[in-house]
């Protein structure tokens, strides 16, 4: 089962920190965030890609956005 | 479609317009140093409305209608339009009581700041390094799992309801317009001398604000966000925006002789260090904790996010009590209540910070 990470409804920089957070703990080589606003998928976008991780895939359904992020 | 707002030279070209346009709005008539201030608009439009008689700030601003109104035509045409609330109402009404409060003992909030140093005002260094410190502060809890909790979703019409608001001021503005020599006209207060008495046209202040709103909305511009991404993340994109507001607004001071350096007789400022400083380590945290300056939850409530709303209007009465109460420092700086004021919010802010976190 591939990590989800739901923080949509979450104030900035929340979403942040928990994709950080996560980038910094999992095992897997990628993950799939949950955000309601276009800047949180902005925001993961940028502090992924400062991560070294890259965004694969964004799919926008029922308001929301699921991210797939990637370790390069 | 690539938000080209949200990119570096957005960003840039963002902050540089902000510059220019708070200057320009000095030069055609508002207040010295405060070609826009968020804080001291909203106190502005608390007297205006009656919540406070200080006769010397009652003007019902047209640049926050502007700001609001702005971000809910750029949200509905980039289709970013999000109707949501349900985060912790209560506790962000409080977050943006104590965030006036400390932003009227400095004199202003984050924008005004940046503003009032690039006239010259080096007052504004203690207020910036404590907005700086609330705003660490604010990170520290953040770290430590710091939520208010998720939002949800909700109904079109409830994020209809903070434009909707403007739209009715901006009706109040205009069927109660200004009479030459009269404080009162309809249902509003007018100043006739300080501060709520100048004001660039109303037109000209509308349409600014307009500009500002959809621009700010694009590229997510927040002045809090900028030092708080740099200390959370080492991240500037933010921070460059907020570089490029000051940047700009110096150089159209100078250009239109509206740089005045040094720390006495500043315009709408006070010298006593300790609270400039303590003033908005307070509006800091405040900001921090409730995840926006106070220009970016004006921007959020545009674009539907009820709980943003009810942040402004916890300034709003904020403001009321603020002026009420002689919380507000004025030229001859600040008050005893006031300072017992920013204790009492330092307190509450930590209280919120501290207890309200969720396991990592």
């Amino acid at each position: 089962m591939k990590e989800i990470i739901d923080a949509s409804g979450l104030s900035c920089p929340q979403p942040v920190i928990r994709t950080l957070n996560a980038i910094k703990k999992t095992q897997e080589n990628e993950l799939t965030i949950i955000v309601d606003t276009e800047t949180s998928k902005e925001n993961i976008s940028r502090a992924a890609q400062a991560q070294g991780w890259k965004v694969d895939d964004v799919v926008f359904e029922d308001d929301q956005y699921r991210i797939l992020i990637r370790k390069e | 479609m690539k938000n080209v707002f949200a990119t570096r030279r957005g960003i840039v070209g963002v902050g540089l317009a902000i510059g220019i346009l708070a200057s320009l709005l000095q030069f055609l008539g508002n207040p010295a140093n405060m070609g826009i201030c968020v804080a001291c608009f909203v106190r502005d439009m608390a007297g205006a409305l009656g919540l406070h008689r200080a006769s010397v700030v009652q003007y019902l601003r047209p640049e926050i209608i502007g700001f609001v109104s702005g971000s809910f035509i750029a949200a509905h045409a980039f289709k970013e339009f999000r109707p949501r609330l349900g985060s912790a109402p209560i506790v962000r009404f409080i977050l943006g009581f104590f965030a006036m409060i400390g932003a009227l003992i400095f004199l202003g909030c984050p924008w005004r700041a940046v503003l009032r140093l690039s006239g010259g005002d080096l007052n504004a260094i203690l207020g910036i390094l404590g907005l700086a410190t609330g705003i660490f502060i604010g990170t520290r809890f953040l770290k430590a799992g710091y939520s208010l909790g998720s939002s949800h979703k909700t109904y079109i019409s409830a994020g209809w309801i903070m434009p909707i608001i403007m739209l009715v001021l901006l009706a109040l503005l205009i069927f109660n317009p200004f009479v030459a020599g009269e404080n009162v006209s309809g249902m509003l207060f007018y100043s006739l001398e300080g501060p709520g008495s100048m004001s660039a046209p109303i037109y000209i202040s509308l349409v600014v604000g307009l500009i500002i709103g959809f621009l700010a909305q694009r590229s997510r511009f927040c002045t809090m966000g900028a030092i708080r991404d740099l200390i959370l993340f080492k991240q500037n994109h933010l921070f460059v925006g907020l570089l490029s507001l000051g940047i700009a607004a110096f150089i159209a001071n100078l250009a239109l002789g509206q740089f005045n350096p040094g720390f006495a007789e500043q315009p709408v400022a006070h010298t006593m260090h300790v609270w400039n400083f303590g003033g908005m380590v307070l509006a800091g945290l405040a900001f921090t904790l409730a995840g926006g300056c106070p220009g970016r939850q004006l921007f959020l409530s545009g674009e539907g996010d009820g709980d943003a709303a009810i942040f402004v209007i916890g300034m709003l009465v904020g403001a009321a009590f603020a002026h009420n109460f002689g919380l507000a420092s004025s030229g001859a700086g600040a008050t005893t209540s006031g300072i017992i004021a920013l204790f009492i919010g330092l307190s509450a802010c930590l209280a919120i910070g501290y207890t309200m976190k969720e396991k990592m």
